[in-house]
């Protein structure tokens, strides 16, 4: 009995790392901007490129960066999810378009809607590296202070609003 | 016969879409080329960090768009005259100690680093052990009578 016991446990060891490994996402890396100020910006606006949008206008109240494009396939997905969001009125959604031309990003949100308070225009995606962006869509929580308190890469799910963003909204808001 | 003109049609069609895209493909890496310095630090660095997108990709293999926004920040910060290690730490701070084929040696990768070496230790102490054991299970058991008069029974019916 005892000679089966070592490889038994050896085989459950495996099984254990194989099993966690398989729910690992591979695609979400840890931001390292995780508990940093949120990048500094200037963008020209999507709706009116005569007016700019920065993180540093936005400073004192809680608030989502969403990072879409038009020609983003999983934007898509979330949107919907986005502009019940926005409707509920719980925390102020600011959008980033990220390599994207006015136009097409224009007609998309006439489309599906607009949850945005504002979306600026990273036409060329220098901002989008200075937010380690690398997989659209990614929407950041941040703070009151200008911090970045939570990164979801990929689109935001039902789950994830309710599990993680609002609630993390929530504390931050009470802060 | 139709069927032949219309696969003919589809091989010059392919045919001409490679050759357009060959095409666009050798004007990609031309912009600041007289430059050979900043574009062999541009070439050295894009071996050493990783595409994020696709990411078993170094930045120099890649073709996704990200990769080549990189490659000419890269570039840009090269022919401002920064360091490698700046221009590292630049892309670090921004996506995390994944961008780097070599991750650095800290607490959080100890295990990334010596995790084999352990198994490793682990694996040639646990042979040593079994090996000694069964040695010693072999030197250590007499035979019982019954046994004894086996093998003589054996050994003579050879003889």
């Amino acid at each position: 009995m005892k000679r089966f016991l070592l490889p038994l446990v050896i085989f459950l060891t495996v099984v254990g790392f194989l099993a966690v490994g398989l729910k690992l996402d591979p695609r979400e890396v840890p931001s390292p901007l995780v508990g940093k100020p949120a990048p500094m910006f200037n963008l020209p606006r999507l709706d009116n490129p005569e007016k700019t949008i920065s993180p540093k206008d936005l400073l004192g109240q809680v608030w989502l960066f969403n990072v879409w494009a038009s020609w983003c396939g999983a934007c898509r997905e979330e949107h919907p999810i986005l502009v019940a969001l926005s409707k509920s009125g719980t925390v102020p959604l600011y959008g980033m378009d990220y390599k994207d031309t006015r136009q097409d990003a224009q007609q998309w949100l006439e489309q599906g809607g607009n949850p945005y308070i504002a979306s600026a225009m990273d036409a060329d995606g220098r901002v989008g590296i200075d937010y380690g962006v690398y997989g659209v869509p990614e929407t950041y929580v941040i703070d009151k202070a200008g911090v970045i308190a939570y990164k979801q890469i990929g689109p935001v799910t039902e789950e994830v609003l309710r599990d993680k963003i609002l609630p993390l909204v929530k504390r931050l808001q009470a802060q | 016969m139709k069927r032949i003109f219309r696969l003919t049609a589809v091989f010059c069609f392919l045919l001409a879409i490679n050759a357009w895209t060959q095409e666009a493909g050798a004007g990609e890496a031309q912009p600041l080329q007289e430059n050979a310095v900043v574009e062999a630090q541009v070439q050295r660095l894009s071996e050493e960090l990783r595409c994020l997108v696709c990411q078993n990709q170094t930045l120099a293999d890649s073709h996704a768009e990200l990769a080549e926004d990189l490659r000419q920040e890269i570039r840009e910060m090269a022919a401002k005259g920064m360091s490698d290690q700046a221009i590292i730490d630049y892309l670090v701070v921004r996506y995390g100690d994944f961008v780097r084929y070599r991750p650095p040696l800290k607490p959080s990768t100890l295990m990334l680093w010596f995790g084999p070496f352990a198994l490793l230790l682990a694996g040639v102490v646990g042979l040593v052990v079994m090996l000694r054991r069964r040695a010693k299970q072999a030197a250590d058991a007499p035979l019982s009578v019954d046994e004894a008069n086996k093998v003589s029974e054996l050994l003579n019916k050879e003889s």
